[in-house]
């Protein structure tokens, strides 16, 4: 068979999506998509698919355990666990996507200049780089929030803050690989303006190593909102977090221990699939990045 | 390597310089002055004259910054807003309950991780090495307060084994050891799935070296190749990554310690931040950051002293 009509024949069916197909190859993978995409459908359609109000309180009908009305009970205010869950989920993904973008965004235009910028420039970015890396991450967010106080902007500052330090990185060292090849002094020679040569031809090249590391991460984030949430320093109550559901359901783990089982779930399940999807996307991307480490 | 110490204690310190200015000047952003956030808009003027001279707030900023830093390299990081206990005691008293819980939950890590990933190498390729596998990136990904909150409700609430809460008796190491053994757990699970990983993975690069195939030659059996030739190489990167990981190891055992209501330094912070104790927060944080960042120079020179060319990196 001719390398055209290879090529043609791979387009074909799944062809069309090289990625998506190397994914659903493996049964893990595919069942951590069908999680997340169930977590990304719970987010985006959290009021229709509630039954109740998130924030509803009923004191008359508090701990219930889970019954036909409230599928997962309800909590020491009476609302509903299986809507405060659901909503949950948009707290969740609001603020890991959130976070991760603006991260992912900081990262890579730092690592571009540092990377094709000036010596000097170079320089002081990589300090600060490895300053801001080599904070504890938890003990940085705490003092943070000490000062600007609790809320969904200041986690998502936060963790963005922490974070985009390891993404310029990455994207510093891909930049200085691909800096002297052949193509970008072509266009050097051909007298290219140098924020063409970086948005044209370095992006693209940059840019997949990143993606990967930015799904890698949704799960750390998603845990850390939660953890934050739970010692009730993350998103101001009443808004749904899976993490002070975990901390309403810990306060009364004696008396009706269902809320602190169903409280844990989402968060089970979400971090579980992100990170087998992550891990698949590395797989079958970019098999040599780093093992993550436990958060 | 003397040039690679001096390069790398010199961005340490620079570090913890950069760290105390920003948090320094982090108290000057907060809207409002500290001393009526910290003690609500119902507080007399008098009450609050008195904290603001506490706080050293009345003085130029120039002279609080000097202050501040001279304070905190003679060893006092300030006084507790509430009980005007000093802060470096209070730290005192927490810091060896996290220490005692980083590193017993670090150790049981590699001793469980570490046979775990040499199983997984002598059965390469087989259902076993598989299953380790996929549990391995299952544990990593679990929060540990989740696998906390779970753990104490089966063994603590529900069968009554362990105790719930608290860091035991003073004096009596044994309910010390027994209030440990569900928070070391937690914290752990992670790190034994990561150990394991970062085992085999590094034992896999050393399987095709010669010794090992002069081993193999000699008939030796699979178990003692892997547990004896290949393990004397493959720890040493994951000794270094262990190393690093206390660092981290202690600040997230701030949830950990939330959830079992042990009196560490997560329970320390986290008050004093719900209660805008500004000195506490400040203090702990420091404290911290410096015992996090001298433990990943001490990780990145014993990495350079086994591995040259992580030198040759940082000199070019």
């Amino acid at each position: 068979m001719s390398f055209v009509a290879e090529a043609v024949q791979t387009r074909r069916g799944w062809g069309h999506f090289p990625l998506l197909r190397a994914l659903a190859s493996n049964p893990v993978t595919l069942a951590a998509l069908v999680i997340v995409i169930v977590f990304l459908m719970m987010a985006a359609f959290a009021p229709w698919l509630a039954p109740y109000p998130p924030t509803k309180i009923d004191v008359l009908h508090k701990l219930q355990p889970p019954s036909a009305e409230h599928w997962f009970g309800t909590d020491h205010l009476g609302r509903d666990l299986l809507s405060r869950i659901i909503h949950g989920a948009r707290t969740a993904l609001t603020i890991a996507i959130g976070s991760v973008a603006v991260a992912g965004s900081v990262g890579l235009l730092l690592g571009l200049i540092a990377g094709y910028g000036p010596r000097w420039l170079d320089g002081v970015l990589v300090l600060v780089f490895d300053s801001l890396n080599s904070l504890p991450m938890i003990m940085f967010a705490l003092a943070i929030i000490t000062v600007l106080g609790t809320g969904t902007g200041t986690l998502i500052f936060v963790i963005a803050a922490t974070s985009f330090p390891s993404y310029a990185r990455l994207i510093r060292a891909q930049t200085l690989a691909l800096k002297n090849s052949d193509y970008i002094l072509a266009e050097r020679l051909m007298d290219a303006h140098p924020l063409r040569i970086l948005l044209v031809h370095l992006l693209p090249n940059v840019v997949g190593p990143l993606i990967i590391l930015l799904s890698m991460d949704i799960p750390v984030v998603i845990m850390v909102e939660a953890g934050l949430s739970f010692l009730g320093l993350g998103v101001r109550p009443p808004t749904p977090s899976w993490g002070s559901i975990l901390y309403d359901g810990y306060t009364s783990i004696r008396s009706a221990p269902f809320v602190v089982i169903f409280g844990g779930l989402p968060l089970v399940l979400a971090t579980l699939g992100f990170t087998f999807l992550g891990e698949g996307l590395r797989d079958s991307l970019d098999p040599r990045l780093k093992l993550r480490r436990p958060a | 390597m003397l040039t690679y110490a001096v390069k790398r204690i010199g961005l340490g310190v620079l570090i913890l310089t950069f760290v105390m200015v920003a948090m320094y000047a982090a108290v000057f952003l907060i809207p409002g002055d500290p001393a009526t956030v910290a003690l609500g808009p119902r507080a007399t003027p008098e009450l609050k004259r008195m904290l603001i001279e506490r706080m050293g707030l009345d003085q130029p900023v120039w002279r609080q910054i000097i202050e501040f830093f001279r304070n905190a390299l003679t060893g006092n990081l300030g006084y507790d807003v509430w009980s005007n206990r000093p802060v470096s005691a209070l730290i005192m008293e927490a810091l060896p309950k996290t220490l005692a819980l980083g590193i017993a939950a670090l150790a049981t890590a590699l001793i469980i991780g570490v046979p775990i990933g040499c199983l997984s190498v002598i059965r390469r390729g087989t259902v076993v090495d598989t299953a380790i596998g996929m549990l391995s990136v299952g544990v990593i990904a679990v929060p540990s307060f989740v696998v906390a909150i779970y753990s104490l409700l089966i063994f603590a609430v529900t069968f009554r084994w362990l105790p719930a809460i608290g860091a035991g008796e003073a004096g009596d190491i044994g309910s010390q050891v027994r209030a440990l053994i569900l928070p070391v757990m937690a914290i752990a699970l992670g790190w034994i799935g990561y150990i394991a990983r970062m085992v085999r993975a590094s034992m896999m690069e050393v399987m095709g070296e010669p010794h090992i195939r002069t081993a193999r030659s000699f008939g030796l059996p699979e178990w003692k190749i892997v547990g004896k030739y290949a393990l004397r190489i493959a720890i040493i990167p994951t000794i270094s990554l262990v190393a690093v990981g206390l660092g981290g190891i202690l600040s997230s055992a701030v949830f950990v310690e939330a959830v079992f209501a042990r009196p560490g330094i997560g329970k320390l912070i986290t008050d004093a931040v719900n209660t805008r104790n500004y000195p506490v927060v400040m203090g702990t944080v420091l404290v911290m950051t410096a015992i996090y960042v001298t433990i990943t120079i001490a990780a990145d020179l014993l990495i350079a002293r086994l591995d040259p060319r992580v030198r040759d990196v940082f000199r070019g």
